[in-house]
């Protein structure tokens, strides 16, 4: 995959510019990473951290979710919040991810790992729901 | 601390010395990391009757060490069996500790825990970038050097062109002069360029010896203004700048877990360990904490008067608690990061035997960040383990999502563009930790930003009724063990106080 960097280089560099103010133990350096752009990339670069390859999850002192045969991804907008979001310690990507981004990967979903939600998530969809980041994080 | 005029530095202002529990009185803390054993330790000498239940088989949380023959199952089920020689550990978590980080210090000396200095600032270390230099790693202190040549170059011009006049008095502009001069290594006409003093910061062509060849030669390969103005350059010189990463720094001797071996050994017979709690209540009267053992399956309910709390937001957001309404919000307001750590075994030292670089971190703009070596053991025979990645945000979530082997895999194809001719060939074995996928925290460390902060800290840090929070979720020293153990101390003492009131 080619290096695209746009965006995560830039939130990269201003991440590091942020770590005096108390952003933890942490690598330093910029990171260029190849930018995913299919639902499918999107997917495999960065929610199957938690959700896994096969979207089911894991169960250890506490859960993560199955995504696969999910009947709460029928409706768009549930997934989409929390793909934006965030929902308890899994962290929102609005603002790490492109609207485009979160839509494909949404849509991803929806149509795979036993689920067939057919409609396609637009971006529209998402900037409907997604606002933008709060500053300060790190 | 304030005799010596350094009380900015840190809140720690010795233990707490906590004093005359109600006789009989009795706490319950959940979670056997550095918070929930320094609040068992101070408690229990308040004279509380306390105990402590533990998810793990392990004291210590995040605080953890891997060595050779230890298994380690992440979520999803894959089991890494690590294969690291005798000695050789690896430090999934913390790995290095400030000097400021004054209650961490005192209780491992306290407790008898050794340190030695962590290798934090290494000017012989690699710098990559994949967008300048060509792609080529170089090393740390000739771009730092070129960095600062440059700059200083453009800023005497600019003080020579008088472009600054209306902000230097004439005075400042002979002083600044001279400090650019000085600084960034300029020759008499404010230039940055090829020379010996360059050369005492950057490097050599020929250093300086002895006899016939002595006299050093000058380098000649300065990097272009462009070059040093790649982000990579800047943000790892920054890196250095900031509080925390100042040195000095240390660890502990023998791998991180020994501190949190220290911290168990004083509260010996206390931890309660597999035991997976899933209800915390409260009345008027004390807590109530329903556990199960995850060995025998048997689920018990714990009572205590007080609760300390030490359990991960991430895990905790799940799990059945009488609190309040905004204290259950402010626990599910809090997202975790998903660091990824990778510990290559080498079969030999070579960036010290080949390399000259003794501790201390290469950076690379690819997902691994950076490759870290070994502050012990220095010179000796035989295999050591590096820390192949320190991968954060977009690069973290990448590694994480691949098996172990793939982390590896990727570890070594991104390693060998910092270290091209050794490290495939010198590499032995490794294992990864991706904290995302960490069974007993589902991530690495709390994110505050600057509005769950407003909205939710202060409900997160206060008590409720009979339950108080503490870990380094419950701090502003985010994702350090000082912040855990502050909270700590800050919580318990609440506590007492409270538990002398009621």
């Amino acid at each position: 995959m080619r290096k695209i960097l746009i965006l995560a280089a830039l939130l990269a560099a201003s991440s590091a510019t942020a770590q005096t103010s108390g952003g933890g133990d942490t690598g330093g350096g910029v990171v260029r990473v190849p930018k995913p752009v299919t639902g499918e990339q999107v997917y495999g670069a960065v929610c199957q951290a938690c959700h896994m390859a096969d979207a089911k999850g894991g169960k250890g002192a506490g859960e993560i979710p199955a995504l696969a045969s999910n009947p709460k991804l029928a409706g768009a907008a549930y997934p989409i919040m929390v793909v934006a979001g965030g929902k308890g310690g899994m962290p929102g990507f609005s603002g790490t991810l492109s609207n485009a981004q979160m839509a494909e990967a949404v849509t991803y979903i929806r149509t795979h790992f036993g689920n067939s939600y057919a409609k396609p998530v637009t971006e529209a969809d998402v900037a409907k729901i997604a606002r933008p980041p709060a500053p300060g994080g790190h | 601390m304030t005799t010596l005029g350094h009380a900015a530095e840190t809140q720690f202002h010795g233990p707490p010395n906590l004093q005359g529990a109600r006789p009989g009185s009795s706490v319950i803390v959940l979670g056997a990391g550095l918070a929930g054993m320094l609040a068992a330790y101070e408690l229990t000498r308040a004279g509380y009757k306390v105990k402590i239940l533990e998810f793990q088989n392990r004291p210590g949380g995040r605080n953890w060490s891997l060595r050779g023959g230890d298994t380690y199952t992440e979520l999803g089920g894959a089991t890494q069996k690590v294969g690291y020689a005798p000695g050789n550990y690896f430090n999934p978590g913390p790995w290095r500790i400030p000097h400021h980080h004054r209650t961490l210090l005192h209780y491992c000396k306290a407790f008898g825990v050794s340190l030695e200095p962590f290798i934090q600032y290494n000017h012989n270390t690699w710098m990559h970038s994949s967008e300048a230099f060509g792609g080529k790693p170089v090393r740390f202190n000739t771009a730092a050097a070129d960095f600062e040549g440059n700059i200083a170059e453009l800023l005497a011009k600019s003080v020579n062109a008088k472009a600054l006049d209306d902000a230097v008095t004439l005075e400042d502009r002979e002083r600044l002069l001279e400090a650019l001069k000085g600084w960034g290594m300029l020759d008499k006409d404010y230039k940055y360029v090829s020379s010996l003093r360059a050369s005492a910061h950057r490097g050599y062509d020929r250093p300086p010896g002895g006899g016939i060849n002595g006299a050093p030669i000058a380098s000649k390969d300065l990097n272009s203004l462009h070059d040093v103005l790649d982000p990579q350059v800047w943000t790892s010189i920054g890196f250095f700048m900031g509080h925390e990463m100042q040195t000095t720094m240390f660890q502990p001797v023998g791998g991180m877990d020994m501190i949190g071996k220290g911290f168990a050994k004083q509260v010996e017979g206390l931890i309660t360990y597999n035991a997976k709690v899933s209800k915390v209540a409260q009345d008027d009267k004390g807590v109530a904490v329903t556990w199960t053992d995850t060995a025998t399956g048997k689920t018990t309910d714990a009572k205590a008067d007080w609760c300390v709390c030490t359990i991960p937001l991430s895990i905790l957001g799940q799990m059945d608690l009488q609190v309040t309404d905004e204290m259950m919000a402010a626990i599910k307001a809090v997202p975790y990061s998903g660091q990824v750590k990778i510990g290559l075994e080498m079969k030999r030292r070579f960036w010290e035997e080949d390399e000259s670089i003794y501790g201390g971190h290469s950076f690379t703009d690819q997902e691994i960040a950076l490759i870290s070596y070994p502050n012990n053991n220095m010179f000796k025979d035989g295999p050591a383990v590096l820390l192949g990645a320190f991968a954060r945000e977009m690069g973290a979530y990448r590694l994480a999502g691949m098996t172990p082997e793939q982390r590896i895999e990727v570890a070594l194809q991104q390693g060998s563009v910092l270290h091209p001719a050794s490290y495939r060939k010198e590499f032995s074995n490794g294992a990864s930790v991706a904290w995302s996928r960490v069974p007993w925290a589902m991530g690495c460390c709390a994110r505050w930003n600057d509005e769950t902060r407003k909205e939710h800290y202060q409900t997160l840090v206060g008590m409720d009724r009979r339950i108080v929070l503490a870990g380094e979720h419950a701090s502003y020293v985010g994702c350090w063990m000082e912040g855990a153990l502050l909270s700590s101390i800050d919580a318990i003492t609440r506590l007492h106080k409270r538990a002398l009131e009621a």
